[in-house]
């Protein structure tokens, strides 16, 4: 192997290495320009676009959170995801251990049931969904939004879920149950802290496009005081489109609660985004 | 997993018993499975059935009114303004698949290449790349904007700065450069992704087979134009139907960078921004279009889906 190290490879290294360091360019830039202007008076960002702030100040932040209602918009985003995200793998965990360690009748039917869910454009169904929600009263209803977002995290959650319970070893919880246990006792006692990792997984891969999710928002809510920061943003960049520093301010906001998921998490979030290709 | 107890059971103890002790009564099973199924079903299954129902009525308003066949496909193609902007749109919408994946999934395809092998910061980097797709469309659209402003944007400004100052131009405002910004900001945003999913097929491949080629002489660029690039067959087809379902789903970005309407003059408008137009921003029987279309681009995103998987299926047959 060492005969392939040719020169030409080093001069191949040096241009690899260089296409790696401009396309983390492409990436990192915009965002510290997006970081940077938060500190910045908005004057100064139109006459010099890119600088750094002359002091670290946190104003622009206090104007969106405040003014802008960025405070409101964070704290409906949070309850909604958080609450979809609980209901969800709660619900998906009770199916997904009954479906991955019991081969009952119909159990076939059900795991492929639920599994179907993975490749439907979901959003094609807003029209019906609207009349649903309009007709149980839950339009313009936070309750509502947190409905929809937990049915559309269930496929994937019973998918993964019901894999892991599968893979724990047969005898587990034989002893508990001699001891009297019943089934929910098992599941709750026994069984499922040894899925925690994939709980951790699942629920990361709802957090993500939930939080992220502009199209039922903007549909299903109405009264600005529910909106999620997605759709706020909307109202956000047209009322304060002359003053970037407070806009900039509003995006960094929006995404940091992923910044720090995706920092103290990035191992399972790869190795679940392709769990499908690696088997 | 009972079924496989009772199979690898040798010493021959009555079955049924031990089935009767396993397994938990049917309605511990119910009770299990009915939280989930529930929200599953009434919130996504009962609606996308319905949708179909409903393409075949007509609608005022909320209330669902007579049986009407097929008038509101026929609508959908006849009624001006959408029988125009629904062919636009959809041609906008093979743009932005020709462009992701010329654009977005070759360079996902060449990262994953660099990166597979050992290097100093490869970790740094696979991080950096799959940065982007954390952010909300909604915010990554928005930051483009501000990005790509024609008089106090950075792009503009750094282009002037540099003396090119000919090719500082309002990018989101001329309906030549539109689409294909629009095209390079969802990359920007998506890379990391089949990035990901290439690296994983990558690390899927024997190293064995590398070895060997190596030994033979093969160098990096033959390994992997006739080692790496066949077995990757398979994960190049899942990135390709999977490119193909997002594009035609696309909405949040191309709403922040354009509009509702998907401006100028509807130059980056997308079946998506159609789809939302009409159920929402349309006439008094919105409803029942929306409906039409919406079982339209489910059939077509499905039936292209399949054809797609299935063909690559038979290129990875073909090659073995």
């Amino acid at each position: 192997m060492t005969i392939s190290k040719t020169p030409r490879l080093s001069f191949a290294g040096l241009s690899t290495n260089g296409l790696l360091i401009v396309y983390a360019l492409v990436v990192l830039v915009p965002m510290f320009i997006v970081v940077t202007n938060t500190m910045r008076p908005t004057r100064e960002i139109y006459r010099v676009p890119i600088a750094l702030p002359q002091s670290i100040n946190f104003d622009s932040f206090v104007k969106a959170w405040g003014e802008a209602n960025f405070s409101l918009y964070f704290v409906n985003s949070m309850v909604i995801t958080v609450a979809s995200v609980t209901l969800a793998t709660a619900a998906a965990s009770l199916a997904g251990y009954i479906l991955g360690r019991y081969d009952f009748r119909g159990s076939r039917f059900f795991s492929s049931f639920f599994v179907a869910g993975l490749t439907l454009p979901f959003r094609l169904a807003i029209v019906p969904l609207f009349l649903l929600l309009n007709s149980l009263g839950l339009i313009d209803n936070r309750i509502g939004l947190i409905l929809v977002y937990a049915a559309t995290g269930i496929p994937f959650s019973v998918f993964i879920l019901s894999a892991f319970f599968r893979q724990l070893p047969q005898e587990l919880g034989e002893a508990a149950r001699i001891d009297g246990a019943n089934e929910f006792i098992i599941f709750s006692r026994v069984m499922l802290p040894l899925v925690r990792p994939a709980l951790a997984t699942v629920a990361i891969f709802q957090f993500v496009p939930l939080w992220n999710d502009f199209f039922f928002p903007l549909v299903l809510l109405r009264s600005t005081d529910k909106w999620t920061l997605p759709v706020g943003m909307t109202r956000f960049f047209g009322e304060f489109q002359t003053d970037w520093s407070t806009l900039f301010a509003g995006l960094v906001i929006t995404t940091l609660p992923l910044i720090v998921i995706f920092l103290s998490a990035t191992e399972q979030i790869i190795s679940g985004l392709t769990a499908g290709v690696r088997k | 997993m009972a079924e496989s107890t009772l199979q690898n059971e040798p010493n021959g103890r009555p079955l049924i018993r031990r089935r009767n002790t396993m397994m938990p009564s049917r309605l511990t099973i119910a009770l299990f499975l009915l939280p989930a199924l529930l929200l599953y079903t009434i919130f996504m299954v009962y609606p996308l059935v319905q949708a179909l129902i409903f393409s075949t009525f007509e609608f005022n308003g909320l209330n669902r009114g007579d049986f009407v066949g097929l008038q509101n496909f026929q609508q959908l193609f006849t009624r001006y303004p959408i029988s125009e902007q629904l062919p636009r749109a959809f041609v906008h919408n093979i743009y932005f698949f020709i462009g992701t994946m010329l654009i977005q999934n070759t360079l996902g395809l060449l990262f994953a290449v660099l990166l597979h092998r050992p290097r100093f910061g490869k970790r740094f980097f696979r991080t950096v790349f799959t940065l982007p797709y954390l952010i909300s469309p909604i915010v990554v659209g928005y930051l483009w904007s501000l990005m790509l402003n024609p008089l106090f944007g950075p792009v503009n400004s750094t282009l002037r700065n540099l003396g090119l100052g000919a090719l500082a131009k309002p990018w989101l405002g001329d309906p030549a450069t539109a689409l294909p910004v629009v095209i390079l900001v969802n990359a920007w945003m998506w890379m990391g992704f089949p990035m990901l999913l290439f690296g994983a097929g990558l690390a899927g491949i024997e190293d064995d087979l590398r070895e060997a080629a190596k030994i033979d002489g093969a160098s990096n660029r033959q390994i992997f134009r006739w080692i790496e690039l066949p077995l990757l067959t398979p994960v190049i087809g899942i990135v390709s139907v999977l490119t193909f379902i997002g594009n035609f789903n696309a909405f949040g970005i191309v709403w922040a960078l354009a509009g509702t309407d998907g401006s100028p003059a509807g130059a980056t408008d997308v079946l998506g921004l159609v789809f939302f137009r009409t159920a929402f921003r349309g006439e008094a029987d919105a409803f029942g279009l929306a409906s039409a279309l919406a079982v339209l681009m489910f059939l077509f995103i499905f039936s292209i889906s399949v054809v797609v998987q299935t063909w690559f299926r038979r290129l990875e047959r073909r090659m073995q």
